[in-house]
């Protein structure tokens, strides 16, 4: 059904994945999909890395170690954005197709007062982009 | 990462999250209620503050005129100095990093958040003030003079006051404003990319103040800079509001009242609200490249169109004056033409200065992989060069037209009309001039735009990807803060706030001064380490 799951991934709410990364988990089991972390940085110090060469090396780790706890093979891709506050959904749109994913499978929160007026990104991809998002709660 | 500097601190450590936003404890509340306190203050009494600042600011720039000009001229020597050195070897990101713009795009960005509103305003204006200056001469009361003349003047020689005129304009605009920006902006890029501290002021100090950054010391200078930003930005956007109003009324009889004025400030913070949910890409840099080339097509309309001799004349005397009066122009002691170098430059350099840390901030945001030395290049030589160009296109054209009939009427033009008096000799005036009105609008969102960007950076502990909401925040804000001024307190308002955010200029001299220092310390400590 299913060649190339993406998952995003924000390496400063690790602890908010655990749920969505085990369904991609699952998914990629049952189809023998590829699986890819996706992680978007800017260039200035965030409070995850120092620079996007530092976030890289993060996110590799990261998806090392969960490929390993979960007997996967995942791949781990930096995407280096301008102004990642409002280029995110872009962003990921785009590796999407670069990928050549055909199921994203994302952690989203529940909708708070912000959601109100700015969309979610889970919500944005959801809405724009032709692949399917699973949008994990 | 960090085996250069070993601070413990953790970028967003003092950030709190509430109602899905994410700011800096405490700089973001100090700085938004200060805000609201001093323009509910000035509202309130707004003689006392109206005399205040208007003695404060004049105060400040007379007493220590010195004091701003031979801080320039540092900048301008470091800023050389650097260039030439090895430690112009030094990139921005470490020896890897790649530039994230093009250079057009890069370049555009700068050019738009430096100056583009300033040179739509003062390319006609300030040629023509200290021409007609210089050809005024010289007066002398009690051994003082009494003119505002640059120099010696040049009474009655139209050639030589032209010239001079051009020297001093160009001196306003060139070298050292941009020299101003590029050691604020190098500072933070240096401390942000190649130190990995917060891309905030305060990181900037760290070399000198060490840990107390984080502390007491880091939220003063951090909330200076955010004063400074928000009312420089709201106070000019009052201004131009009223500017841009004229020159519709001019144009087209449009009305310039009350509703009108909200009107206009409703329209460009809303389209600064547009271009900030667009983001950086596509908002800010959009917008400026675009403005950039309307500026550059109006620019060659001026010179093919215009006296194209009488500015290639302009060019070349001016640009060669430039050169032979720079030294004598920024000389901080001993002056004789006191009213020129306090009231002209000094002011100038207050107000470049106290606009450096928005500027510097946002140029430190878009010049991560350039190297020293290509920065400083591209921030002071080649703006100089363009600023040149544009003050002989404009300016000179202007000075053709006094020169060839005395009582041409964009010498008696108010401030904000000269430009459009001037461009009504040429042809198509409701053309160009419409274009000119659009600039100075575009130009306003732009600045409106990464304004919003800077604050939200600052007021974020350094955080470039917080929320958006919190840009839309600070850019309402900025609108709201120009609405009640000129509103409630008219212009007076507008004055006493603009003199305060001019004053910021004084401290951040200092500032700025330490920040050599800090940028010295760095580089070299970089250079050892090979990176």
């Amino acid at each position: 059904m299913y060649n190339c799951i993406m998952v995003p991934v924000d390496l400063a709410h690790k602890d908010k994945l655990a749920k969505a990364i085990e369904v991609a988990a699952d998914l990629a089991q049952l189809y023998t999909a590829a699986l890819h972390f996706v992680g978007v940085t800017a260039t200035p110090p965030s409070e995850v890395a120092h620079n996007p060469e530092e976030f890289a090396q993060l996110l590799a780790r990261f998806a090392a170690d969960e490929g390993a706890r979960l007997g996967l093979d995942i791949s781990a891709e930096t995407v280096i954005s301008h102004d990642p506050a409002v280029d995110l959904d872009n962003d990921l749109d785009r590796e999407i197709h670069e990928l050549g994913a055909d199921l994203v499978v994302m952690a989203s929160h529940v909708p708070h007062f912000r959601e109100y007026v700015f969309a979610s990104n889970a919500g944005y991809l959801a809405s724009h982009t032709e692949v399917s998002v699973l949008v994990v709660r | 990462m960090t085996d250069q500097i070993d601070t413990d601190y953790e970028l967003g450590q003092d950030n709190v999250q509430i109602l899905g936003l994410d700011i800096h404890n405490p700089v973001f509340l100090i700085s938004g209620l200060s805000i609201v306190a001093f323009v509910l203050l000035t509202l309130m009494f707004q003689d006392g503050a109206t005399e205040f600042f208007g003695w404060l600011r004049p105060f400040l720039t007379s007493t220590f005129d010195w004091f701003f000009l031979l801080s320039a001229n540092i900048f301008v020597v470091f800023c050389i100095f650097l260039m030439v050195s090895p430690l112009g070897k030094v990139v921005l990101g470490g020896p890897d990093a790649e530039p994230e713009y093009s250079y057009i795009g890069w370049f555009a960005m700068l050019f738009a958040a430096g100056m583009g509103i300033g040179l739509m305003f003062f390319g006609v204006a300030e040629p023509m003030s200290h021409f007609s200056s210089s050809m005024g001469g010289t007066t002398v009361e009690d051994g003082v003079r009494t003119d505002w003349a640059p120099l010696g003047a040049a009474a009655g020689d139209a050639i030589a006051a032209r010239d001079l005129g051009m020297a001093a304009t160009i001196f306003h605009w060139a070298l050292h404003p941009w020299a101003i920006y590029a050691v604020v902006a190098l500072a933070l890029a240096l401390f942000a990319y190649n130190f990995h501290l917060p891309l905030t002021l305060r990181s900037a100090f760290y070399p000198l103040f060490g840990e107390r950054v984080w502390g007491w010391t880091g939220h003063i200078i951090d909330t200076l800079a955010v004063f400074a930003t928000l009312f420089g930005l709201a106070t000019s956007l009052g201004f131009g509001t009223e500017q841009a109003l004229a020159g519709l009324n001019h144009l087209f009889g449009t009305p310039t009242g009350d509703v009108a004025r909200v009107v206009l400030i409703t329209v460009i913070t809303a389209a600064a609200l547009i271009s900030v949910l667009r983001g950086l890409e596509g908002g800010v840099k959009v917008l400026s490249e675009i403005n950039i080339a309307l500026a550059a097509l109006l620019m060659l309309f001026v010179i093919l169109v215009g006296p194209t001799a009488a500015i290639f004349e302009t060019l070349v005397a001016g640009g060669i004056a430039y050169a032979k009066e720079l030294i004598p122009l920024s000389n901080p002691f001993g002056r004789e033409d006191a009213n020129f170098a306090q009231g002209w430059t000094s002011f100038y350099w207050a107000w470049w200065i106290s606009w450096s840390p928005f500027v510097g901030m946002f140029i430190a945001r878009v010049s991560r992989g350039r190297s020293v030395r290509e920065f400083v290049f591209c921030v002071i030589v080649i703006p100089t060069m363009v600023t040149v160009l544009w003050m002989a296109s404009f300016g000179g054209t202007a000075i053709d037209q006094v020169i060839a009939d005395p009582e041409a009427p964009v010498k008696a033009a108010a401030l904000e009309l000269k430009l459009f008096e001037m461009l009504k000799d040429l042809p198509v005036a409701w053309l160009t001039s419409f274009l000119g009105i659009v600039l100075v609008i575009v130009f306003f969102v732009t600045s409106s735009d990464s304004g919003s960007l800077v604050i939200d950076t600052i007021t974020a502990g350094g955080k470039t990807d917080a929320p958006v909401a919190q840009r839309v925040f600070w850019c309402t804000f900025e609108g709201l803060v120009a609405a009640a001024l000129l509103l409630v307190g008219g212009s007076q308002a507008l004055n006493a706030l603009q003199a305060m955010a001019v004053s910021t200029g004084f401290p951040f001299t200092i500032v700025l001064l330490l920040m050599c220092v800090s940028v010295l310390i760095g580089l070299m400590r970089t250079r050892r380490a090979g990176r």
